[in-house]
């Protein structure tokens, strides 16, 4: 939907190339291109303002007046300083002072802080720990059932004492309750709040001081806007927030709320959640989010989605049948298949980088009815035929046309294409085996 | 005098009203007090693209609204900034209007149960959104059925039934982890049966980019359009106000997979700006029919673009 920073630039500088020198007031439009896809992604506008004068300082300082790829200077500059402001370094969780070590997970209504809670759960389970959840969501219906199931499914025990208690007292008892069994860590999972909600903020208040906690998660989702700051801020100035959870980072949202929160309070963030599944919780990583904000394509995504929908064994098995030449057009159905439930072509071709204005334009032509019509024809064919494309004759070829309801001519071009790909992959498989390739070809999605 | 048509006590009103202070207190009536100056000047431009940024309102449209703003202030040579106020204030609404237009005027028929169904991201209010349309139309007098289509989150069914009780609805409900598809059919069949006016289906929430997750929306409506072909009558978007440019691109992905007919906007008793509705009216031909204001099943309004600009951004409406 939005067109990338890169293409931008590279536009800006296109028209300025063709008049030979670039001048400071060329930077200039460029800044305003850098600022626009910065506001497009959500970064709160006094950030992007400090941004933007640091990376313009830098860009007027290393010459990308003399540079010949202007563009791509650029986008170094700003993906660099994006790197600097989200944070280099992995920030651990904090160590307590002494055990248990107490986790509270705030934030807004609808952030996932329930959900996370569990998945932060089954995160330090598997590191050996024996954690216990605490329902403190007294007001929401169901909040505490929802607690409860996910406790179930992931195995981990939820402290709760229903809706009539207080909040305060509940986070009390279940830490005495969790001193008494052996249990460490201690997620507390409080209501969402309205950051201005004072009356709500003060029983936040109340339970830190009555816990004590060594770690308090502020939990955002990926997809705020403007108001990410106002709510951060809020939340700092009242508890101190130690680290940041962003929420809802397996959708498209390029994820500016992060910079805005990094930037304004200088919280590191601890963790991304990446799915709907309990393990779907990452360490979180700088550069990619960098690479995501700019909309640079996102290729570590893109293998990741590719390895959801492959396992390993199955990734292996193909390989062999490559390498042998065995490779036929039932493992190509099924390949299809597997690229299809990774979503639409158009948004796969996103996530690649270096795809940018020319690729856009073939999108155009690469639709996923392209797709259809390949599946049709192979799906038409008898298993024999599948594995054997090599000795589909001319009437086998008519037959499978009327059948999927094709011209012959697409037949014929499927099977020809097919067979540049068999041969293809035995130039491969001959160059891996005289030891000239790596033999872990990344051809397995 | 039809506005009043919709109001249906006092009460609520007021508290809606309460609702959306927060929010114009902050980014809102800075856009305000903008124009309390003497003149006319580049400054007042550019710290207006900068509060509508602020707002949500998004780079392309916030562009859009300024340059409109400056170019009719030279053609109709205004040099009073309360003048220049009031065009940007229709502009704006003239704006949202985009957003209903295409509404649709809705029928419903005596025996054949109105079917809405309720999508969105997770986390945006569907399940506190389909109470508040439950109260609206029990508000008309009509029968209201719910049924329990997020069996996915846990507990969700369960939130589902504490509304029902709540609100005295009938929830048509199976485990968690059934097929989504099941509990359609069974409420369609159940609605028809005992004759229900109104059927609101709850759905898990789904991210967009979850290709197997909006082809599910599909079967859904093709299983409701088994009982009743013209089903479903409505299919509401629910859209947190917090959200950022990304609700365009939201808004974008479920229409284009289930033919949404609503926009409910929701949460906007938050500091929240909501200025996604502006985005969203003028990309997508979507109707933004809803507000949502509160926690609680009265804190519902119809949406109206002039409420709506003059209570967030002017600080001067009557309230919804």
């Amino acid at each position: 939907m939005f067109e990338t920073l890169s293409d931008r630039l590279n536009e800006t500088f296109g028209k300025l190339n063709r008049k030979g020198r670039l001048t400071e007031a060329d930077v200039d439009a460029a800044m305003r291109e850098v600022r626009r896809a910065l506001l497009e992604a959500d970064v709160n506008f006094k950030v992007v303002k400090d941004f933007v004068a640091t990376v313009r300082e830098r860009a007027v300082g290393q010459d990308v007046l003399r540079s010949l790829t202007p563009a791509q200077t650029v986008i170094g500059i700003v993906n660099e300083e994006l790197i600097t402001v989200l944070g280099a370094d992995q920030v651990p969780l904090n160590p307590p002072l002494s055990p248990p070590q107490i986790i509270l997970m705030v934030g807004l209504n609808g952030a996932g802080k329930t959900t996370h809670s569990g998945k932060l759960a089954v995160h330090l389970r598997k590191q050996g720990r024996n954690p216990l959840m605490v329902a403190a969501d007294v007001y929401r219906p169901a909040a505490i059932t929802q607690l409860q199931s996910l406790g179930k499914q992931v195995n981990v025990p939820v402290y709760e004492e229903g809706t009539t208690s207080n909040p305060v007292d509940i986070a009390r008892n279940a830490i005495a309750f969790a001193t008494d069994r052996g249990f460490n860590p201690v997620i507390i999972d409080t209501a969402g709040r309205l950051q201005i909600d004072q009356a709500l903020m003060q029983e936040l208040v109340d339970i830190k001081e009555a816990v004590g906690p060594s770690e308090i998660l502020l939990v955002a989702d990926a997809m705020t806007g403007q108001e990410a700051v106002g709510v951060a801020q809020e939340f700092n100035a009242r508890l101190d927030v130690t680290g940041l959870v962003l929420t809802k980072m397996d959708g498209d949202a390029r994820g500016g709320a992060a910079l805005s929160i990094r930037a304004v309070t200088g919280v590191p963030i601890k963790f991304i959640g990446t799915g709907e599944k309990l393990d779907a919780l990452e360490p979180f990583h700088p550069d990619r989010l960098a690479g995501r904000i700019l909309g640079m394509g996102d290729v570590l995504s893109l293998i990741e989605r590719a390895q959801e929908q492959t396992d390993e064994k199955d990734a292996e098995r193909l390989q062999n049948r490559m390498m042998k030449g065995q490779f036929d057009l039932e493992d190509f159905l099924d390949q299809l298949q597997k690229i299809k439930k990774m979503g639409p072509l158009s948004q796969i071709m996103d996530m690649i980088p270096g795809l940018g204005q020319q690729m856009r334009q073939a999108k155009a032509q690469i639709s996923d009815d392209d797709y259809k019509q390949v599946e049709a024809i192979i799906r038409g064919m008898t298993a024999w035929e599948r594995r054997h494309p090599e000795r589909i004759d001319h009437s086998r070829r008519r037959r499978i046309a009327k059948g999927s309801g094709v011209e012959r001519q697409d037949v014929n071009r499927l099977l020809s294409q097919f067979k540049d790909m068999q041969k293809m992959m035995g130039q491969f498989s001959q160059m891996a085996k005289k030891g000239k390739m790596p033999k872990n070809m990344p051809f397995d999605m | 005098m039809l506005r009043k048509l919709f109001r249906r006590q006092a009460e609520p009103d007021v508290q809606i009203e309460k609702g959306l202070e927060k929010t114009r207190k902050g980014v809102f009536l800075e856009i305000t007090r903008l124009f309390d100056r003497s003149e006319i000047d580049d400054e007042l431009f550019e710290d207006l693209e900068m509060l509508l940024i602020q707002a949500d309102v998004g780079w392309d449209v916030s562009q859009r609204l300024v340059k409109e703003l400056q170019q009719r202030i030279t053609d109709e040579r205004i040099v009073n900034p309360a003048d220049a106020r009031e065009v940007l204030r229709l502009e704006m609404i003239q704006l949202l209007e985009l957003a209903t237009r295409n509404r649709k005027v809705k029928i419903l028929q005596r025996g054949v149960p109105f079917v809405i169904l309720v999508t969105g991201v997770n986390g945006t209010g569907k399940t506190t959104s389909i109470a508040k349309l439950a109260e609206y139309h029990k508000s008309f007098g009509r029968t209201v059925m719910l049924a329990a289509g997020d069996t996915f989150r846990a507990a969700a069914i369960d939130q589902l039934k504490v509304w029902g009780e709540r609100l005295d609805c009938p929830v048509i409900a199976h485990q968690q982890g059934a097929d989504p598809g099941a509990v359609v059919f069974d409420a369609m069949v159940a609605a028809h049966n005992r004759n229900v006016d109104v059927l609101i289906v709850d759905t898990a929430g789904r991210l967009h980019t979850k290709h197997n997750l909006m082809a599910e929306l599909h079967k859904l409506r093709k299983i409701m359009q088994k009982h009743v072909p013209e089903a479903p009558q409505e299919v509401l978007l629910v859209i947190d106000a917090t959200t950022g440019q990304n609700g365009l691109v939201q808004a974008n992905e479920f229409s284009k997979s289930v033919e949404v007919t609503d926009i409910m906007i929701s949460k906007l008793d938050s500091t929240a700006r909501g200025g996604i509705a502006f985005s969203v009216a003028k990309e997508l031909g979507t109707p933004i029919s809803y507000i949502g204001t509160g926690e609680r099943a009265i804190d519902m309004a119809e949406f109206k673009p002039d409420t709506y600009v003059d209570s967030l951004f002017f600080g001067e409406g009557e309230g919804f």
